[in-house]
């Protein structure tokens, strides 16, 4: 099997890609999810303050997902454009 | 050096074996562990609830235990089977089954754990609802193993599965490559399960009035929290059941694998994630009932949010698959 090197480079960006996506996924998954579950004590707390509580969540898990998009364009980067 | 197939696929299964069982050995291990500290802390409390206590360690480290089992029995199926050395897939095939089957052992063992060390103390301090929480705790740690048991399906088909027909480039990789989506993705959600059930045997010691609320969002919560590892389920059949034309090049090769690498990877995240984020809920049900439906609302959001980047693995998983 004669391998060349413009096959080695792409199988490389393919394995990068799968990499950078796989790994970088589970940073924002587990921060997002304590985040989530102090809003709920915070709501079990007060519950008056529903509206405020849901918006600072959705506004620190956006920022937390960040670099779960960061890992998204690099892959696809990876994959299409390099 | 001349060796033919058949040595190597039997080199593939012992390897494979050894890795299932060490790897199998992990997670249960440590959640039996935790079990029983927790355990031990229950009775220096009080003593007198000794027999209960132990009672209950006992029933909750059974159950961390199966899937430790499961990795037992694919071990002795991959050191005592003759598989037929039909096709070189048979290599990475064996020895993807015993990868499959170990890590995915290590999520469910350690999250079944979790319940029934919160029960054992649970008991202590209100030994009144002690046939509530081993029920509750009997349930939590159940569903805590159905990412091990998706392991092991994928770790049968691959052992059982006549590749003989399909060519042996890019096969060899997607094989490999389901072995490591079923196995990786188990860890989260199997870890994410066990929090939530932990949080509700807190809970239901702590107001044994909101018992059946807790336990069904319990329920709802390890629902949610399995779906990672049904994500990584789904990216392994793919794997296994399409058919792809022959190449002799590295790249489509690889990118099978990366499939599998991206989706089990991305999924330990979000089922750990969501874990925690349920058990925030079903902590605060527990607290404050009369707020039950605001609590979960957002709960829910918080884990959709949670979910988002699995649902990115499974994306990039998908293209690597079938665009590229």
């Amino acid at each position: 099997m004669a391998i060349e090197g413009a096959d080695i480079i792409k199988a490389a960006a393919f394995l990068g890609a799968g990499l950078a996506m796989g790994l970088g996924a589970i940073g924002p998954g587990v921060g997002e999810g304590m985040a989530a579950a102090k809003a709920c004590e915070a709501i079990g707390k007060n519950p008056k303050e529903a509206g405020l509580l849901t918006r600072t969540m959705l506004v620190g898990q956006a920022v937390s997902e960040s670099t779960g998009i960061y890992s998204l364009v690099i892959a696809l980067l990876l994959l299409f454009v390099v | 050096m001349g060796l033919d197939i058949q040595t190597w696929v039997n080199v593939a299964a012992y390897i494979g074996g050894g890795i299932a069982m060490g790897f199998g050995a992990v997670g249960a291990a440590i959640g039996e562990g935790y079990t029983a500290a927790q355990a031990s802390s229950a009775i220096s409390r009080n003593g007198n609830a000794a027999g209960d206590v132990i009672k209950s360690m006992l029933v909750g480290q059974a159950i961390a235990e199966s899937a430790s089992i499961f990795a037992l029995v694919v071990a002795m199926i991959l050191l005592f089977t003759n598989f037929p050395a039909t096709t070189p897939v048979m290599i990475p095939a064996v020895f993807g089954a015993g990868l499959s089957m170990g890590i995915g052992a290590i999520g469910a063992g350690i999250g079944a754990g979790f319940p029934a060390g919160s029960a054992c103390i649970g008991m202590v301090r209100q030994p009144a609802v002690s046939n509530k929480l081993t029920t509750n705790m009997l349930i939590g740690s159940a569903v805590c193993q159905t990412p091990s048991i998706f392991a092991l399906v994928v770790s049968f088909i691959l052992l059982f599965t006549d590749f003989s027909a399909r060519p042996i480039s890019p096969t060899w990789a997607a094989v490999l490559g389901a072995g490591f989506a079923s196995g990786l993705s188990a860890i989260g959600s199997g870890i994410g399960g066990g929090i939530v059930a932990k949080q509700s045997c807190d809970g239901i010691a702590r107001q044994p009035a909101a018992t059946t609320t807790i336990t069904n969002i319990m329920l709802l919560g390890q629902a949610i929290t399995q779906t990672p590892a049904i994500l990584g389920l789904l990216v392994s059949f793919i794997l296994i059941f399409k058919s792809y034309a022959a190449s002799s090049a590295l790249a489509p090769a690889m990118a099978l694998l990366a499939s599998g690498l991206c989706i089990g990877f991305g999924a330990i995240g979000p089922g750990i994630g969501e874990g925690v984020a349920s058990s925030g809920g079903v902590a605060w049900v527990a607290r404050n009932e009369k707020h039950t439906g605001e609590i979960v609302r957002l709960m829910l959001v918080g884990m959709a949010v949670a979910e988002s980047t699995a649902i990115y693995s499974l994306v990039i998983a998908l293209v690597l698959v079938f665009v590229v």
